[in-house]
């Protein structure tokens, strides 16, 4: 319908996917500004794959309709294709060339003559730290260096686009930190970035707003100050020297950090949930104070980390379900927590 | 804004963030491959396939050997007195049959390689859609140069001597090549068309067997029962073979060659449509 899109680079209206029974999106709307990275939060199979794929051309829409940069993308997709780049889930790149082998073709089909080709498969390679590593089939790449060389092939031309999938799951936690920093070096110099993932810290450090889609439905949307907000702030995590403190400990935790909190079948484990941010405090300074009044009635703590809400907990706060579905899945969501010295 | 971080792990160089941005800087799109460099660059990837994975020759190289072998030997002395006289008619015979037969190969590569998330990447490109399928079947043909090329030089060595020279060679190898890459169409079809390797494969031998035994690569037709002769006197496996004959002989069959020719069209304006409907849906 509208093709003004004036500051949008993803407009959605009721986008639909079905495959066979199953209906892996199911009427998503979304509109993600030009310049900013976007969020896509959702468990295995929520359908942002799929949502993806259909705004990259790959897949057709069943139902509904979808502009990038104002082109919609089913009649004009050739003209989408030429301003967006996308790193799928799973490698895009070919495992049986090298790393180099893979830029320089894909340059090749970008129009690159072959010393133009050679030359910004090059840079990039460098820029990317793979240099040593370009001459090596791509299958014998390590899982950080493998979503480095997609990244890279994802770049040759600068896209006004940039669709990374899931891009650090599987990843461990330094390559994901290289994969953020690429994506923070990525959207200064204009591109816009649509991001999926299963984490919410992911979302939280690299994205401006976040959808949750679940069961193919966008179930909240929002700047992720509104998202946090209405999740609550994340939770304490504790382990206690005395099984015996335990009661007294939950019992102060209750009133000092105004939480819900939980007995975990370990005998010396408390886990105290922040309620949502009322208060400008931050989760930090909650957990700060919870300590000082432990300390203070003589509870020993060996153990304290503070977790961020874990996709569990933001789809508890949001549709009353977790994430757990009758949809198979392959591996738990899972809690990174900032580990806090005790 | 560079997030060196002088401790790697793995001996993985850090992302230079500082360089990357100057890359990005660049926002200058060249225009958009023709279509025909699109295909070349594509079939510069098989080319490069070849090169990582040379088991992959062992199809257009032992397996065209034995062929030779086994027929001249086996039917030879039956056939045509001994098996020198047999090779002079049986060779480019048995050249079209195998090379028509190898190029069954190029279904079940499909059939796996389309599965890759590479293809969607190909897929998300700028780029005439059909090089995808075309590059691929140049890299085949170079494939069923190297299988001739092995052939020619086995019956070469048990006697075959070609009339036409070097030049009716070369006419014979190129039209058989061509046909080859028109006929493949099929497969790239079926290997869209069908899930497993394991059908495209079953799907593949129904095919082939029929279509390349029934012909006269082995013996003149005029010894088969009415019915048979008439589909052996219109399969395109037979013009092909006695145009490749012909050609190696130093004769000109124009009107074989015609119709290789045509049925080298006919092949591509059918299944070339069809495999371009299957890959755009996957
Ligand atoms: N090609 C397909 N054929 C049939 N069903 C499919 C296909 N692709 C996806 N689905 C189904 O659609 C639903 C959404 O899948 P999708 O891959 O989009 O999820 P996702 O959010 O990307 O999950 P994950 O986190 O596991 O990657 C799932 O139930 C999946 O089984
Ligand atoms: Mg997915």
């Amino acid at each position: 319908m509208s093709t003004q899109t004036s500051g949008l680079a993803i407009e959605t209206a009721g986008l639909v996917k079905t495959f066979g029974e199953t209906r892996a999106v199911d009427g998503v709307d979304l509109a993600v500004p030009t310049g900013t990275v976007y969020g896509v939060l959702g468990p295995n199979g929520a359908g942002k794959t799929t949502t993806v794929k259909m705004l990259a051309t790959l897949l057709r829409p069943d139902g509904g309709e979808a502009h990038v940069f104002g082109h919609d993308i089913v009649r004009e997709a050739d003209e989408v294709r030429g301003r967006v780049s996308l790193t799928g889930q799973y490698a895009s790149v070919d495992e049986d060339l090298t790393g180099a082998e893979n830029l320089v073709l894909l340059a090749r089909l970008l129009g690159h003559r072959k010393p133009a080709a050679r030359t910004r498969a090059a840079q990039l390679l460098e820029a990317f730290g793979l240099t040593e590593a370009a001459g090596k089939q791509v299958k014998h790449y390590s899982g950080g260096m493998r979503r480095r060389i997609d990244i890279a092939a994802s770049i040759l031309n600068t896209p006004d686009l940039l669709f990374l999938d899931e891009p650090t799951t599987g990843l461990d936690p330094r390559s994901r930190n290289q994969v953020w920093d690429i994506v923070r070096a990525v959207v200064a110099q204009g591109t816009t970035v649509l991001l999926t993932t299963q984490y919410l810290d992911e979302a939280d450090q690299l994205a401006s707003r976040i959808a949750v889609i679940d069961r193919g439905k966008v179930i909240a949307e929002g700047t992720k100050g509104e998202l946090k907000a209405s999740v609550g702030a994340g939770s304490v995590h504790l382990r206690l020297r005395d099984p015996e403190q335990r009661p007294i400990a939950a019992d102060l935790l209750r009133r000092a950090l105004d939480a819900q909190v939980q007995t975990d079948p370990d005998p010396v484990a408390l886990t105290a949930r922040l309620a949502a941010a009322a208060s400008h405090d931050t989760a930090a300074e909650h957990a700060a104070r919870a300590l000082n009044e432990l300390a203070r009635a003589g509870i020993t703590v060996d153990n304290f980390s503070l977790g961020q809400p874990s996709l569990d907990e933001v789809f508890l706060a949001l549709t009353g379900h977790d994430t757990q579905q009758p949809r198979p899945g392959r591996d738990d969501s899972h809690d990174p927590k900032d580990e806090v010295a005790a | 804004m560079s997030t060196t971080t002088p401790t790697e792990s793995g001996g993985l160089a850090p992302v230079r963030t500082d360089s990357l941005a100057e890359l990005l800087v660049a926002k200058e799109r060249p225009p958009r491959p023709s279509a025909w460099s699109a295909s070349m660059t594509f079939g510069w990837r098989a080319v490069l396939k070849i090169k990582h994975v040379p088991e992959q020759l062992f199809d257009v190289t032992a397996f065209p050997i034995m062929m030779v072998l086994m027929y001249t030997y086996l039917f030879g002395g039956a056939l045509a007195g001994s098996p020198k006289e047999y090779i002079q008619f049986l060779l480019p015979g048995i050249l079209v049959m195998s090379v028509v037969m190898i190029t069954m190969y190029t279904g079940v590569s499909v059939n796996t390689d389309i599965e890759k998330g590479v293809f969607d990447r190909f897929r998300s490109l700028p780029i005439w859609r059909p090089s995808t399928m075309v590059g691929y079947l140049l890299g085949d043909a170079l494939r069923y140069t190297i299988a001739s090329v092995v052939m020619l030089t086995v019956g070469m060595i048990l006697g075959y001597r070609a009339d036409g020279g070097v030049a009716g060679v070369l006419a014979g190898i190129a039209l058989l090549v061509l046909f080859s890459f028109a006929f493949s169409w099929i497969w790239t079809m079926f290997g869209l068309m069908l899930r497993t390797e394991k059908s495209v494969m079953g799907v593949s031998m129904m095919v082939i067997f029929p279509l390349t035994f029934l012909s006269n690569v082995f013996v003149d037709p005029r010894t088969m029962p009415g019915w048979l002769q008439a589909f052996v006197n219109n399969s395109p496996v037979t013009h092909l073979a006695s145009a490749v004959r012909g050609l190696m002989a130093g004769d000109w069959p124009a009107g074989e060659v015609a119709w290789t020719l045509g049925w080298s069209a006919l092949f591509v304006l059918v299944f070339g449509p069809v495999t371009m409907r299957l890959y755009n849906r996957k």
